[in-house]
Order: structure tokens, then C-alpha cells, then sequence
């Protein structure tokens, strides 16, 4: 076992992992999209199956991501933003985002992505206007902040793919759930 | 490396350069969306060679792709038309773009001239799964298997996936097998 030390860098931790081709990420991505949207003919019960997708791996890539980065409790939901936009997607997905357009009170943020993995080769037709093509990505984000207690609500404001210039994702924090210890607390 | 300078905007998908395809992401964001594929669509189907036929789906609408593009990155917008040629393409250039290796081995079936497989010690779609006693003779190599590469390139084949158990080595290998449609047969040789 290695000795704790401070954070990797996100390049460190990306150099650190095994890791396969983008393309065959992104096409299989894409080939699940298809499915969904044969499946379920409703944009927007894919854009809901993608969330519900995104949040099942998030809740269990917050797992690795923690045993594998050396990141410990963050403090306030700004250091959470960076240790995600700076770690997260560089471990993952090999990118980093940026978090900008914080309000007053610190609670929500965005994260802008120019490079996304997730839509080489996309192009969304006329039929699926309303598909949000990278849903699973917000709901990765929400699944796992849920898992270190941080109720959150991510939307899309800006997507490439709608002719936007960059992809920019709003993560707003709605509360922290206080932690309960599966024990009591006075022996 | 990317993620540098600020992404351009094209109108039009098709006006994008041609990736040189070096980008890589993490297996695990990899396998964690294969699992979520794999498990929406076990709720989709009530046995296992519907399953089976989904993945393969899925798999074919990658290889569709995969072919198209490796033909026009790797081979000069030339496609194979000779069967052993394409065979060997798929076991060294699309195994190795898509898996990071070539294949470990192809052979020629003894039983059938039709017959050839491509064999995996540990095929990617399998390295994180267990196959539940009660779903059988089910495979996720499956997926790789319907990578649509042949049938796109005009050699019209049944793709399937097996395991093969090995003497001495707790899991077993995957095997895909190859039978080509008898259409084709006049190509043999």
C-alpha cells in the first residue's frame, strides 16, 4: 500500500488508470442513445433514461474515484466544483472543465467543457431537437455528489450540438444532507 | 493530448477534420457504460438470446462506424475485398484501434471451410463481468461480436460468441465464431 500523500494531479491520475479508445467509448455511447430513442420513441423519456443511466454509474464511480485519487472531505461546495472540473473528468474522460459563473452565495456553478468525448461523430437531426445527448454526464455529476451528501440539480444550459460553442452544464446545490452514522454517537 | 485551444464550430458534422483517434478515456468510464447498456437491456428482453440480440445490435451500429472510419484513416478509403485480407483487418487493425491489441489468435475452423475464429483470452466487454449460473451460455462478447465489420464490407456472416474453457486457468476464453453466409463461398480459395 502505497503511503497517503496530498491529491494527484489530474494528469497523474489519468496517466495512472487503464484506459481504452475514445472512439469505441463514443460509439458505444451513441449505439445506446439509438436504442433508447427505438426503445422509448419520447425524447424526453430518453433524456429521462440517459439522467437515470448516469446516476446509477455515478453512484458507483464515486467509489473508484475516491479510492484511486487521494482526495480528501472537500470543505465548501467550491473546492467539490474544482476537485470535480480538475479530477473527475480527467480521470474519466481525459478532460478537464472549467467552473465559472459562481453566484453570490456559492452554491451553484458551471462546468463548460469545449472537448467532450461523448459527441464525436454526432450530429443530432431535425427529429431529436429536443434529446439532451449528453444527459448521462449530468446525471453521473448528481449521482456522485449524492454519494458524499450533496443534494444536487444539474441542467444543460449550453450544448455544442445545438449550436452552442461550448457545452456548459449548471450544478446547483440544493442541500447538504447532514451525515448519519450508522452507530450512535455516545459510546 | 486534447483539451487545448478552444473547439471549433462546424455546421456541418462531415466538415469536422478526421480525429487521428489517439484520444483515450478511463476503462472504467468504459465499463461502467457498457454495464448500464448491458443492464437496461436485460429489462428490455425476457431471455437470453433476445439479450444476446440486442447487444449484438448495439455492437453492429459500431462496427458500421468503425469500419467506415478505419477504411478511410488507416487504408486510404480502400476496403478489403478478399476474405483472408479482411479477416486479418479485423483481427489487427480494428482489434487493435478498438481493444488496444491485436487479437490473440485466428484461425481457420478444421471442421467447416466456412468457419474462423478470432480468439480472446480476456476479451474487454468480459474482463468485468460474471455471468449468473441461472443466465447460461450468456456472453457479453456478444457485442463484440455483432461489431458489424464483415457484413458492412460485403462478407455477409454469422458472428457469434463463445466461452471456451481453458485447462488450468479459472476463466475461460472468449471465442467468436465466424460462418459466412454459402453466397460467399465461391470467394474461398
Amino acid at each position: 500500500m502505497a503511503p497517503v500523500t496530498g491529491p494527484k494531479s489530474g494528469d497523474a491520475l489519468f496517466a495512472s488508470v487503464d484506459r481504452v479508445n475514445a472512439e469505441l467509448f463514443t460509439l458505444t455511447y451513441g449505439a445506446m442513445v439509438r436504442q433508447l430513442m427505438t426503445d422509448l420513441e419520447e425524447v424526453e423519456e430518453v433524456n429521462k433514461q440517459l439522467d437515470q443511466m448516469g446516476y446509477n454509474i455515478g453512484t458507483r464511480l464515486v467509489d473508484e474515484f475516491l479510492a484511486k485519487s487521494n482526495v480528501s472531505r472537500c470543505v465548501d461546495f467550491k473546492e467539490t466544483a474544482d476537485v470535480i472540473a480538475k479530477l473527475g473528468f480527467k480521470m474519466f474522460l481525459g478532460v478537464t472543465a472549467t467552473v465559472t459563473n459562481w453566484d453570490a452565495e456559492g452554491t451553484s456553478c458551471s462546468f463548460v467543457l469545449e472537448d467532450n468525448p461523448l459527441v464525436d461523430f454526432v450530429e443530432l437531426p431535425d427529429t431529436c431537437q429536443g434529446l439532451q445527448y449528453c444527459n448521462v454526464l449530468s446525471g453521473v455529476i448528481r449521482g456522485a455528489l449524492e454519494m458524499v451528501s450533496m443534494k444536487t440539480e444539474v441542467t444543460w444550459v449550453r450544448d455544442m450540438l445545438r449550436g452552442d460553442d461550448a457545452y456548459e452544464m449548471r450544478v446547483k446545490l440544493i442541500k447538504q444532507v447532514p451525515e448519519e452514522y450508522p452507530y450512535k454517537d455516545d459510546d | 493530448m486534447i483539451g487545448v485551444g478552444k473547439a471549433k464550430q462546424y455546421a456541418n458534422v462531415l466538415d469536422k477534420p478526421l480525429s487521428r483517434g489517439r484520444q483515450e478515456v478511463s476503462l472504467s468510464a468504459f465499463a461502467f457504460l457498457f454495464s448500464e447498456l448491458v443492464q437496461y437491456n436485460q429489462t428490455q428482453v425476457d431471455n437470453i438470446a433476445e439479450l444476446e440480440r440486442r447487444l449484438e445490435d448495439a455492437g453492429y451500429a459500431v462496427g458500421a462506424r468503425v469500419l467506415e472510419l478505419l477504411c478511410h484513416r488507416e487504408k486510404g478509403n480502400r476496403r478489403e475485398t478478399r476474405l483472408l485480407n479482411i479477416l486479418s483487418f479485423i483481427h489487427s487493425t480494428v482489434w487493435k484501434v478498438l481493444f488496444g491489441k491485436v487479437a490473440d489468435s485466428l484461425e481457420k475452423g478444421t471442421e467447416h471451410e466456412d468457419e474462423y475464429m478470432i480468439s480472446e483470452k480476456e476479451l474487454l466487454v468480459n474482463r468485468f463481468i460474471s455471468v449468473p449460473k441461472d443466465m447460461g451460455a450468456f456472453n457479453c462478447g456478444a457485442f463484440v461480436a455483432g461489431i458489424g465489420v464483415l457484413e458492412n464490407a460485403g462478407f455477409p456472416a454469422v458472428v457469434t460468441a463463445h466461452f471456451v474453457p481453458i485447462e488450468g486457468q479459472q476463466r475461460p476464453r472468449t471465442t467468436i465464431l465466424i460462418k459466412f453466409a454459402e453466397e460467399r463461398e465461391a470467394r474461398f480459395g
